[in-house]
């Protein structure tokens, strides 16, 4: 996946939405811009497969030596799998953050949501303005 | 937006170098370059270079200056010998401490004797000695026209070495003297917060940058690199070494801290000394120790310990030990709960994850 084609929380998780059958599944990461910012990782929480999620509730951790932060979800729905090797192999998070780091796919309950996120092009700005 | 906060003579260079600026006590300081891990371990295999020109750095001249050094902190000044760098505290009437300190006496200088205080304190510090001032002694704060450069490692001196005509291999551990470093008039020590052998530069502001260039080109030499705040408190923390602010606070009384070693009582007068005797054969204090951790998750400030569910204590410092590769803490705890190999667990947003006592420091280095 490239990063252009992808949908950006706020709080820096990535979301590419899939249409499977008459759902909507969105696959979720971390962008590569917060991974530089957080450096250092040590540990990771996935969210629980089955737990129904709303936009911006936390749903897992991520931790570096410094600092631990929220996972939040951008959108809302049902948590349908996780990438449960990533925890003991988080070089794949700093290393392919829009591959083999991508963190769970969420079924979508409300779509209208995604008009929420923000295109590569805001988040961009965004990034520029924190970088600061 | 950070236009109010001090600014170190290497402060353009960390900005122009992928420094993550800071405020730190109002200073605006490099927290990492690249990562902390990576400054961590170079300052571990072969050297780390620290800009700490933002800790405090008092003067004194007069006559008094020993004297009144030696009213002031828990340890004695008197009969320091020139060259003799000493740990002490100072403590407020309660016996609490105000600030940890290094007492410099030097030989051969206008300002026999110099106290270096964490920048957090500087004010407060300068306050508290202006208050109990005598007549005949001189205070004068250096700080911000010198700067002052840890260079931490196995590899620490040899690369110091040629920039110094004093060899600082020649100087024994806490001891010091002044020098020639890089062209202009220094002071090299023996001295640092990594828990590695290594030595503390503190040379005039305009003369830094030129020597923390060649320090970095030397460093980088020999596997080492320039290492900012971050690091500085994963390598202090492993070698179990107290912060001002996290450990120790007017709150806490140095016994309890484990600093008993930095506290001399017999025939002295400073404040706090009387509340200190008292204090000394107190029991059933809390008192600072260490945990390891099982699982992943850091144990961070605040944090509480517990046993059977129960808080037991609180944790004041904890990483991810870089070198242990698993997470540390120091913290405060009943006196019950204190000794090493104690099971009890640390609550990391509600989950408790098993930690278990172990003695201070969690390294010692070998070299």
């Amino acid at each position: 996946m490239q990063p252009q084609d992808l949908l950006y929380a706020k709080t820096h998780e990535w979301v590419h939405v899939e249409t499977d059958g008459g759902s909507k599944i969105a696959t979720i990461g971390i962008s590569h811009f917060a991974l530089e910012a957080l450096t250092d990782l040590v540990f990771l929480e996935l969210p629980e497969v089955g737990r129904q999620v709303k936009a911006g509730d936390s749903f897992g951790e991520v931790e570096s030596v410094k600092a631990v932060s929220d996972l939040y979800s951008p959108v809302t729905g049902e948590v349908v799998e996780v990438n449960a090797a990533l925890p003991d192999q988080l070089g794949q998070l700093t290393d392919d953050p829009y591959g083999a780091g991508w963190i769970a796919k969420i079924k979508i309950s409300d779509e209208a949501e995604l008009q929420n996120l923000l295109a590569y092009a805001d988040y961009e700005k965004q990034c520029a303005e924190e970088g600061h | 937006m950070t236009s109010t906060l001090a600014q170190t003579p290497l402060h353009s260079w960390h900005a122009s170098h992928g420094g993550r600026m800071v405020d730190f006590a109002g200073w605006s300081m490099p927290v990492q370059y690249t990562s902390i891990v990576t400054e961590h371990q170079a300052t571990r295999t072969a050297v780390g270079l620290f800009d700490v020109s933002h800790m405090g750095r008092v003067r004194f001249g007069g006559s008094d200056a020993e004297s009144f050094l030696d009213s002031i902190v828990t340890r004695r000044v008197r009969g320091m010998q020139p060259g003799q760098i000493r740990y002490a505290l100072v403590t407020n009437q309660d016996g609490g401490i105000l600030d940890d300190v290094l007492v410099y006496h030097l030989a051969d200088s206008s300002s026999p004797y110099q106290l270096v205080v964490n920048a957090s304190n500087r004010q407060k510090i300068l306050a508290w000695l202006e208050s109990h001032r005598t007549a005949d002694v001189e205070i004068y704060d250096a700080t911000c026209e010198t700067a002052m450069i840890a260079v931490q490692g196995p590899k620490a001196l040899e690369i110091a070495r040629p920039l110094s005509s004093v060899d600082p291999a020649s100087l024994r551990y806490y001891h010091g003297a002044s020098s020639e470093i890089a062209g202009t008039e220094g002071l090299i020590s023996r001295t640092g917060y990594t828990g590695e052998d290594g030595c503390e530069l503190i040379v005039p502001a305009g003369s830094a940058p030129a020597l923390w260039e060649q320090l970095v080109a030397a460093a980088e030499h020999v596997g080492g690199c320039a290492a900012g705040l971050g690091a500085r408190d994963t390598l202090r923390l492993e070698a179990g070494m107290p912060l001002y602010g996290h450990e120790l606070s007017e709150d806490v009384n140095p016994f309890q801290a484990g600093l008993a070693f930095a506290v001399n009582l017999k025939d002295r007068s400073f404040p706090g000394r009387d509340a200190l005797a008292k204090l000394r054969d107190q029991a059933n204090m809390p008192v600072r120790i260490g945990w390891e951790l099982a699982g992943k998750r850091v144990p961070r400030e605040g944090y509480a310990v517990l046993a059977d569910g129960q808080p037991v204590g609180h944790v004041t410092s904890g990483t991810f030990s870089p070198t242990l590769e698993k997470p540390i803490a120091m913290g405060y705890v009943d006196a019950a709960f204190a000794a090493p190999g104690t099971e009890v667990a640390v609550d990391v947003r509600g989950h408790g994850e098993p930690a278990r006592t172990v003695e201070l420091p969690f390294y010692r280095r070998t070299n």
